[in-house]
């Protein structure tokens, strides 16, 4: 047999290449300069800043009442992650097993909140939890960040469940159990892997979910996502370097999640499964 | 007792029992804060403070500054989700088979998921601003690449290509491999097999990455704040309806705003998908199923 030569001529190949390189050259440089200067004394016009020190941190963490803060935005996880869990995971194992009259609809509306930009939605949501007196409060944040969580757990849980066999449960049914049992006995250590899997990628959404926590959050409430905006954007107030710390503390926080993520989801695969929810 | 059971079997055959109780809590959430939500907010749009029905909408476009806003978010979106597609296609293409270090590679690739726009446009602002190291790098004047359209196009290249490239490369690996094969025994060259067996299949799936990245890019809003310049060349349609919301607490006008918003991308993200279907059909009958 002919070894396979390779699909694309050499110079395309290393035009590929080069553009990779590239790409990861101006991130190492865009995420180098944000943790440099987080540890740079004074940086002006030059290479590198004139010494080092981790002041920054320290002076990020009292000005910005970081502990405060970042205890927020675990509780709203934490919330956020368990409620949506709760809620989609019987849902998808409806939609995975049955079908139903209104099913597609169903469907559909669950699809729309992941197809719609947040602040499209966002802006008459936090109006109406202002009206009821949910907003500026953990709990408005909470409901807000429910929105596309709820429907991003039941489109990753339904092919999930669509993977089980449901000879399994017809031979548990078979030998007496109840629908409580399966679910509690048969199902639940199935679908153990999955549920870890939709929480973590729920997990990281809700650390990283920008629009909806700004628009709902009181002073009090602020996820460190939100924080770092506001310190952001207030610039010229604070010491530039301490907003660069607080940002590196904030993708280290999201690094770490991603790379238990990781250990649990193939991004690959999890992108497959996205395709057939999208179909 | 023998007549309810009779009932429930009737229902049963229907597929109406009591599991479908667990989808309640779902749909009634999705009712309560998606459903009544966006219909409070096309009710508030058409009841603005002052004109009749549709004054709120005939203001937005009658105001070019307002109008404008539809433009410039697509202008941004649209190139930026473009770019994130057609540069993947190629990377993707060649990273397909199994290689040493491809895990490491596409772990590398997930980072700037986990930026965050905030240290994106820090980040940019550092790096590409008048003393950053890239105009450091590059001989002559400093070229001005943020606070205008450059740095918001990319911050949006920056967060979305990563998750262009991980769908396209999870699309590709889909494709069977014995297609290709099978074009390369009738004697087809690499380039015909990539445009004539790889690219129809792979086709749909550059459409639903399309969409998906467009949804992210549309939605700009912090980095067209951080470094863009949200008054002028950047000022995307999310700032005009935040500003309706929480500067001038104008309501109904924000809620205008965010219907028109919806509209357009589900208007291209509409055509995406019908061009999508007129395509599949096409490909199907080439054997992929």
């Amino acid at each position: 047999m002919r070894p396979r030569r390779s699909i694309v001529a050499r110079p395309a190949a290393w035009l590929v290449w080069g553009l990779v390189a590239f790409f990861f050259v101006n991130l190492a440089g865009v995420i180098g300069s944000v943790v440099v200067s987080s540890f740079g004394t004074r940086w002006f016009d030059t290479w590198l800043p004139e010494g080092w020190t981790a002041d920054w941190y320290s002076a990020a963490w009292d000005e910005f009442d970081l502990l405060h803060v970042l205890l927020v935005t675990v509780e709203v996880s934490a919330l956020v992650v368990g409620i949506s869990v709760l809620i989609g995971v019987p849902a998808a194992y409806v939609l995975a097993r049955r079908s139903f009259l209104g099913r597609r609809v169903l469907y559909l509306l669950f699809l729309l909140p992941i197809l719609m930009p947040p602040i499209t939605y966002g802006i008459p949501l936090a109006t109406v939890l202002y009206k009821y007196g949910f907003a500026g409060h953990l709990s408005g944040v909470v409901l807000a960040n429910l929105v596309p969580s709820v429907p991003f757990v039941i489109l990753t849980m339904t092919p999930f469940i669509e993977q089980i066999d449901p000879a399994i449960e017809r031979a548990a049914r078979m030998c007496g159990a109840r629908t409580r049992h399966v679910f509690l006995r048969i199902l639940a250590p199935l679908l153990v892997p999955g549920i870890l899997a939709a929480s973590i990628l729920v997990l990281v959404r809700t650390v990283g979910m920008f629009e909806l926590t700004f628009l709902t959050a009181g002073p009090d409430s602020q996820t460190l996502v939100v924080a770092l905006y506001y310190s952001m954007s207030a610039a010229g107030i604070r010491a530039q370097q301490s907003v660069d710390a607080m940002a590196v503390i904030y993708t280290s926080m999201m690094l770490v999640l991603v790379v238990v993520a990781l250990r649990f989801v193939n991004p690959t695969q999890l992108v497959a499964r996205v395709k057939e929810d999208v179909d | 007792m023998r007549h309810s059971t009779a009932l429930r079997h009737r229902l049963a055959e229907r597929g109406i029992d009591r599991q479908l109780l667990l989808l309640v809590p779902a749909a009634a959430f999705v009712v309560l804060l998606f459903v009544y939500p966006f219909l409070y907010g096309v009710g508030l749009s058409f009841q603005p403070e002052r004109g009749g029905p549709f004054s709120a909408y005939r203001e937005f476009f009658a105001d070019a500054y307002q109008r404008d806003t539809i433009l410039t978010t697509l202008r941004l979106a649209l190139p930026a989700a473009l770019l994130n597609v057609v540069a993947s296609v190629p990377i993707a293409y060649r990273m397909r088979g199994r290689f040493r270090g491809k895990r490491l590679l596409t772990t590398l690739l997930v980072v700037p998921v986990t930026l965050g726009t905030v240290l994106t446009a820090q980040g940019l602002l550092n790096f590409l601003g008048p003393t950053g190291w890239f105009n450091r790098i590059l001989p002559g004047d400093p070229v001005r690449l943020t606070n205008n359209y450059w740095g918001v196009f990319f911050s949006l290249v920056i967060t979305g290509f990563p998750f262009a490239f991980l769908l396209v490369l999870s699309y590709l690996s889909g494709i069977d491999p014995t297609l290709e094969r099978a074009a390369a025994t009738l004697g087809a060259g690499s380039w015909q097999r990539f445009r004539r067996i790889t690219l129809p299949l792979l086709a749909p799936g550059l459409a639903t990455t399309f969409c998906l990245t467009f949804v992210l890019a549309f939605s700009v809003f912090p980095s067209a704040v951080l470094v863009g310049d949200p008054a002028g060349s950047t000022r995307v349609i999310s700032i005009a309806a935040y500003e309706e919301a929480y500067v001038r607490y104008d309501y109904p006008m924000a809620a205008t705003i965010a219907v028109i918003m919806g509209a357009v991308e589900l208007l291209v993200i509409a055509a995406v998908l019908g061009w999508r279907s007129l395509l599949y059909t096409g490909s199907t009958a080439g054997g992929k199923g």
